[in-house]
């Protein structure tokens, strides 16, 4: 091997990398603000490109009838939870957000996907529609069980996991999908050739977790959700609804999701059933941040990334099991740093 | 015989009749079932009970498999010898494989198990002699004493044999010494560990115990299928089991068969279903299985069994039979203290917690240790029940050094403890979490306890800890689960469990945090009692009130130091604890 | 009172499974049992299979035929567990299935166990041969891969290939391919200089790629199914190889050439001779093929050849299962065994080629079920 191809591969493993590391924010915030470890994370990175993919063929395809049955279906749970709480007067402005919100970005999806629009307008409608997605199943799946055990939660993620599965090979088909890339432009330096689409994916991930950082420092939304993490009870009491919490933390991961589908479409092909092995990536990251840092969150995707580059140089037959067997060393040094604490659940 | 019996034995005598009246795919359903009940039974006991979550039971399974597959197919080993080769080999990897991942805390397990899962689905894939991921064909058909087991209702027997037999060792294994130590596991780490569990180990023995199971499920199936390739034992059906337990209810073994069954009869359901209902265009079968388990989860979270449980007849609650009491840990020792605490010191970074600290405890006294907020009093508990390791100093019990060991090897020198926040199993019984106390004066390991020969002994730990709810009061509560009293009462029943440790020395950690006026005099009259049978006791305690009425002795602690020792009534006039706790205003 | 209700339960569950075990389809009717992978890894081969199966006819001859049809999920445990329902609960007389070799391996056990004739749809040999009592009762019908390979190698061999490097999936598919490809090679004397191997769902196989630029081979054959063959050839591309690429014949559909574009210009593949029917010059098969791709094409939009195996499995059993009615009623073991007698002596033209079987060939295609293509401006061309 010689520089340029260890240059080549790591420019591929970083590009891998950074994808994984917006996934391990996308987990590690789901997680910290619900405790839901999010595996269907991987279906709605899939969702994004394919969405992309099928709006380029001028076809909107089934997420529009998803993101309306889910719109009834959450709109219903409100109805319901009102109707027994007496809070009738509170039901307008429920079914503004959980039915009138998802159901106008369907029926935008509807009309322009014929259209034809440029592929800046047609990336804004494919996360506008991924990211409506992700409230509607908080609502709907994960909200009535709020209180629930981890491994409860986890299994309802894996039960969403199947059904979104199942959708997608309905929706999109077996086959895979590319998205057109947003430029073909490349440059040399020091004889080494860089595409400006992988400089793309690391930019915007890094630009998506400056602004996570911002949010969660700056702003009063983002020190909610993290007090909520920390203790729901608590952020009740303070005026901070676990619920909103939870939808809004929702959305901001199915938007972080909506971008790596976005910014892979271009690179590698997408099928239905790609984002769990993208997402379990991602997991190994945000695990190595201990599911609550998100700079080693995002660290240790960039190592599995790299790993996953190098390895599938020398052996690819054993890409997975170099990559895994790797992690182990990193984890057990991570369990003897972080210290003793009871463990919870 | 009662209606448990009754309704069990009704249920072994329709599964023994399966394979004679039941159409032939009811039969290979069954014993897909039990293959599947038998590896949700290890996830039962690891995850559903002990709190840890492992995604690579498939692995183990495939172990199993494979290893039988080879060596059937390449050196034409009988089955029942691979069977033996391939357990021992499980059990070396989950060793291996425990000894790394269960150190690690929090979700790395869960992790490190889908690393292995992943990792030797590879593995098998790429290995040529293991046929790659084409797979091996051409395994040998089980026999058993010349009876060939190729027919799938013959096989039936056998597979259901099996499982049986794992619930049963489950059964057992949950109710017996190391079992009630398992099922603290989760929520009461540090209370299993302060009365002498290794929980490390323990930990490591169920992980191997619940890869054993799936190694046996893994040998059973690749002699039923006569087939083995990588994909059945991948990280999607490790997935798949611990689906099985959870939506079967991982509290209980029964979850596990539940399970097992529930989701392989709705998966063939489904499939004959839906294609009437929505057509044959399309697959649905995922789509709508996903929804029903959301759906089964969201109405019964704690899975199907416990639904199902309240229409079975409930065992009627045994009395528990005098027996012969445990051997007892000699009495008072030498004339020395009992307890001496020697210069020590805990530095946290740079705040000193405890500086210098010295004091002794001799047998038969109530000593008090109090002090304002932030004196260090928790600080000092922590190093002397072994939470915290010591910066510098010595603690010495009955003349050993103790300080800096691990809680469960202080526990077994002699000390017992409660805890400041109350760490009772609510789940089980007010007997059960006391006999938890006696797990140092048994000895039966998982095997015996498995295999029920423990109940000897077992018979003895009830009768003790039976002996010791009954001393602190509480005996008209032995059977109710110790999350339904008071939280009073419930102080009380972790003074019996430490009793039932037969410990030198009691520690009690602010006992009566919460208490009502009434309660405190209850409790204050019981350790009176306790100190006149000669037991020795050390409180710590912010209500001045009570241990001022109850100690023989008093250390004060303040920044850290100790600031006096002596009687209650000396203490009292003492100056400078007056301007410690009244903040100079006397 | 509890006591009581479990026993109402005992005995409404008995009633049930013995009114299960009466309720077998009405003899005399030819049932046909299919189980293929139309959703998991799998899903871009057996979909269209799937698709193909509403195209076929209901009778045969004046015999009714049932179809039954499962979703093995692209797992062996389920496909074993098919074809036991399929034999046990629904009494069929053949099975066809399933989509991929491992699952076909597995499937042949049942199929040995309960006498049923068996006609696989995957690629392996491994399937069929050795002609013994394991394969006794088994068929298939795509070309075995060896075919397949043997027409790469020739084909390199007279564009002056001298080496050649291998990148396929990380499954029985990549696998066979490889073990085959080295066989072919090693007899036309190219020599193989890398093997590396990705998963179907891999987001970048530059890793790979690099190498296999690294070693420098005349030619590369990509051995991968469906749009993933794709990823491979656009990296290659992106990478500036200058070399042939080879596919297989697991590409053959339209999604590929949507995905692969312009990078899969000048591809060469091995194929079935329904995928370019027009291009071929009249003869039987090109009127079988004509036949089944405008059925397909009319309900399911543009053809892929993994259907054509399942229709080629009909047209197997449209020649025997009149022969074996002569001999035997559907529905009993005589008449699998004489169904699968004139399934070893078919003599059928289908749309992949034309099947000639015999004891020791349970295959029975030869060079005529194999046509060179290129890949052109994003249509399949007969190589010239």
């Amino acid at each position: 091997m010689d520089l340029t191809i260890a240059a080549l591969l790591a420019q591929d493993g970083i590009t891998n990398g950074a994808i994984y590391a917006l996934l391990a924010l996308a987990l590690v915030l789901v997680f910290t603000v619900t405790r839901v470890i999010f595996v269907p994370s991987g279906e709605f990175v899939a969702w994004g490109t394919l969405t992309l993919a099928g709006l380029q063929l001028g076809k909107a395809s089934g997420i529009v009838g998803l993101l309306v049955g889910m719109a009834v279906l959450a709109g219903l749970m409100e109805t319901w939870r009102c109707v027994r709480a007496g809070e009738l007067a509170r039901l307008p402005r429920a079914l503004a957000l959980w039915c009138a919100v998802p159901l106008a970005v369907a029926a935008v999806l509807w009309f322009a996907a014929p259209m034809g629009f440029p592929l800046l307008v047609q990336v804004l409608l494919t996360l506008a529609a991924v990211t409506a997605l992700g409230p509607l199943l908080y609502r709907v799946a994960y909200q009535p069980l709020a209180e629930a055990s981890v491994l409860v939660l986890l299994i309802v993620s894996v039960a969403l996991h199947f059904t979104m599965l199942g959708f997608g090979l309905w929706f999109f088909g077996a086959e895979g999908s590319r998205t057109p890339a947003f430029t073909s432009a490349s440059f040399t330096v020091a004889g080494i050739n860089v595409s400006v689409q992988s400089l793309l994916v690391v930019g915007t991930s890094l630009a998506l977790i400056g602004a996570l950082a911002l949010f969660f420092g700056r702003t009063l939304y983002g020190k909610a959700l993290r007090a909520t993490a920390v203790n729901r009870a608590g952020a009740r009491l303070c005026g901070i609804s676990p619920e909103f919490a939870g939808a809004l933390t929702f959305a901001l991961a199915a938007l972080l999701c909506g971008f790596c589908g976005v910014l892979i479409g271009p690179i590698t092909t997408v099928y239905y059933d790609s984002g769990f092995l993208i997402s379990l990536k991602g997991f190994v990251g945000a695990i190595i941040g201990g599911l609550a840092s998100y700079p080693i969150a995002a660290a240790g995707s960039l190592l599995v990334g790299l790993i996953e580059s190098f390895s599938s140089f020398w052996a690819s037959a054993f890409k997975e099991v170099i990559v895994f067997t790797l992690i182990i060393p990193v984890l057990l040094w991570r369990s003897l740093r972080t210290h003793h604490h009871e463990d919870e659940e | 015989m009662g209606l448990q019996r009754i309704a069990l034995a009704i249920l072994l005598l329709l599964l023994a009749a399966v394979p004679v009246v039941a159409p032939a795919f009811w039969v290979t359903l069954a014993n897909y079932i039990g293959l599947y009940s038998m590896v949700a039974l290890g996830l039962v006991l690891l995850t559903g009970v002990a709190g840890q979550t492992s995604f690579g039971q498939a692995a183990f399974v495939g172990i199993g498999a494979y290893t039988s597959a080879y060596l059937t197919t390449r050196y034409a080993l009988s089955p029942w010898i691979t069977l033996v080769i391939g357990v021992a080999f499980t059990c070396a990897v989950a060793l291996f494989l425990g000894f790394i991942t269960l150190r690690m805390r929090g979700h790395y397990l869960p992790l490190a198990t889908i690393a292995w899962g992943i990792s030797l689905y590879y593995v098998f894939g790429n290995l040529e002699a293991l046929g790659g991921h084409t797979g091996m064909s051409g395994i040998p058909a089980l026999s058993l004493g010349g009876i060939e087991l190729k027919d799938e209702r013959r096989y039936f027997y056998l597979i259901w044999l099996l499982t049986l037999a794992a619930l049963w060792t489950t059964r057992n294994l949950l109710d017996s010494r190391p079992g009630r130590a398992v099922r603290a596991l989760k929520g009461g780490l540090d209370m299993v560990e302060a009365f002498g569990v290794d929980a490390a180990r323990l930990k490591i023995v169920v992980f191997v115990y619940a890869a054993v199971l799936a190694c046996i499920s893994g040998w059973l199936y690749a002699h039923l299928q006569r087939f083995v390739n990588p994909t059945p034992f991948g990280i999607n059906q490790g997935i798949e089991y611990l689906f099985m337990a959870v939506v079967g209810g991982a509290g209980s073994v029964w979850g596990a068969v539940v399970g097992a069954t529930l989701i392989t009869l709705m998966k063939e359901w489904l499939q004959d279903l839906l294609p009437v209902l929505l057509g044959r265009q399309g697959n649905f079968e995922l789509v709508v299985f996903g929804l029903l388990m959301v759906l089964i989860l969201q109405f019964a979270r704690d899975g199907v069994w416990p639904w199902i449980a309240r229409f079975v007849p409930r065992a009627a609650v045994k009395p528990v039979p005098d027996a012969e009491p445990l051997p007892a840990r000699p009495r008072a020792v030498g004339n020395g203290p009992l307890l001496e605490v020697k210069q020590a010191r805990k530095q946290f970074g740079g705040l000193v917690a405890v500086d210098n600290l010295s004091f002794d405890i001799h047998a038969g006294e109530i000593v008090g240790l109090i002090g304002p907020n932030g004196a260090g009093k928790s600080t000092t508990f922590a190093l002397i029940s072994g939470a915290l390791p010591l910066t510098s100093g010595e603690v010495r019990l009955r003349g050993e050094s103790i300080g800096s060991r691990p809680p469960y090897e202080i526990a077994r020198r002699g000390l017992g403890r409660t805890f400041q926040h109350v760490k009772l199993i609510g789940a089980m019984s007010v007997l059960d979490n006391v006999a938890i106390g006696a797990y140092l004066r048994g000895s039966s390991g998982v095997v015996r306890a498995a295999l029920k020969l423990d109940r000897a002994e077992e018979a003895r730990v009830r009768a003790e800890a039976a002996r010791a709810v009954a001393r602190v009061g509480l005996s008209g509560h032995m059977h109710d689960a110790a999350g339904s009293l008071a939280l009073g009462q419930q102080r009380i029943v972790e003074i019996a469990r430490a009793l039932a440790s037969d410990p030198a020395l009691l520690l009690l950690d602010e006992p009566a945090a919460g208490l009502r006026y009434l309660e405190k005099q209850e409790l204050a009259r019981l350790l009176r009692a306790l100190r006149d049978e000669g037991m020795t006791i050390l409180l710590v305690e912010h209500d001045m009130d009570f241990v001022m009425g109850l100690t023989d002795r008093l250390v004060v602690m303040d920044f850290g130091e100790k600031l006096a020792e002596g009687k209650p009534a000396d203490i009292q006039r003492n100056p400078a604890v007056r301007e410690a706790y009244l903040g100079g205003v006397a | 009172m509890k006591h009581r209700m479990s026993l109402t339960a005992v005995a409404a569950a008995v009633t049930f499974s013995l009114s299960a075990a009466f309720a077998v389809p009405a003899l005399a009717d030819v049932t046909i049992g299919v189980t293929l992978s139309a959703t998991g890894p799998a899903a871009s081969l057996g979909i269209p299979q799937k698709n193909t199966v509403e195209l076929l006819p209901r009778s045969i001859a004046g015999e009714k035929i049932n179809w039954v049809v499962l979703d093995d999920a692209s797992d062996t445990t389920k496909a074993v567990t098919n074809a036991k329902k399929l034999v046990t609960e629904d009494k069929v007389d053949v099975i066809v299935g399933s989509s991929t070799t491992p699952a076909s391996l597995a499937m042949r056990e049942v199929a040995v166990d309960t006498s049923t004739p068996m006609i696989s749809m995957a690629a392996s040999a491994a399937i069929v041969n050795p002609a013994d009592p394991k394969t006794r009762w088994v068929f298939k019908t795509p070309q075995n891969d060896a075919l397949m390979a043997d027409a790469i190698a020739v084909n390199m061999k007279a564009a002056g290939v001298k080496t050649m490097g291998y990148i396929g999936f990380a499954d029985a598919y990549g696998d066979g391919w490889l073990a085959e490809m080295k066989r072919s090679a090693q007899t036309a004397g190219i020599k193989v200089v890398a093997e590396e191997k990705y998963n179907r769902a891999d987001p970048s196989v530059t890793g790979q790629v690099l190498k296999l630029i690294s070693a420098n081979p005349d030619a590369i054959l990509i051995g991968a199914a469906g749009t993933p063959g794709a990823t491979p050839q656009k990296e290659l591309a992106a990478r500036g190889y200058k070399g042939k690429i080879y596919q297989t014949h697991g590409v053959g559909n339209p999604d590929f050439l949507r995905v692969v574009g312009k990078d899969g210009n000048g591809t060469i593949l091995p194929v079935g001779p329904m995928l370019v029917y027009e291009q071929l010059p009249d003869g039987p098969v090109k009127k079988a093929s004509q036949e089944y791709v405008t059925k397909y094409e009319q309900k399911f939009g543009v053809r892929a050849t993994f259907g054509g195996h399942l229709w080629d499995a009909w047209l197997l059993l449209a020649q025997a299962i009149p022969e074996a009615a002569k001999k035997a009623k559907p529905g009993t073991p005589q008449f699998r065994a004489a169904l699968r007698d004139a399934l070893e002596n078919s003599n059928v033209v289908g749309v992949h080629g034309v099947f000639v079987m015999n004891a020791n060939d349970h295959n029975g295609l030869d060079n005529r079920a194999r046509v060179m293509v290129r890949v052109d401006d994003g249509k399949w061309m007969v190589a010239k």
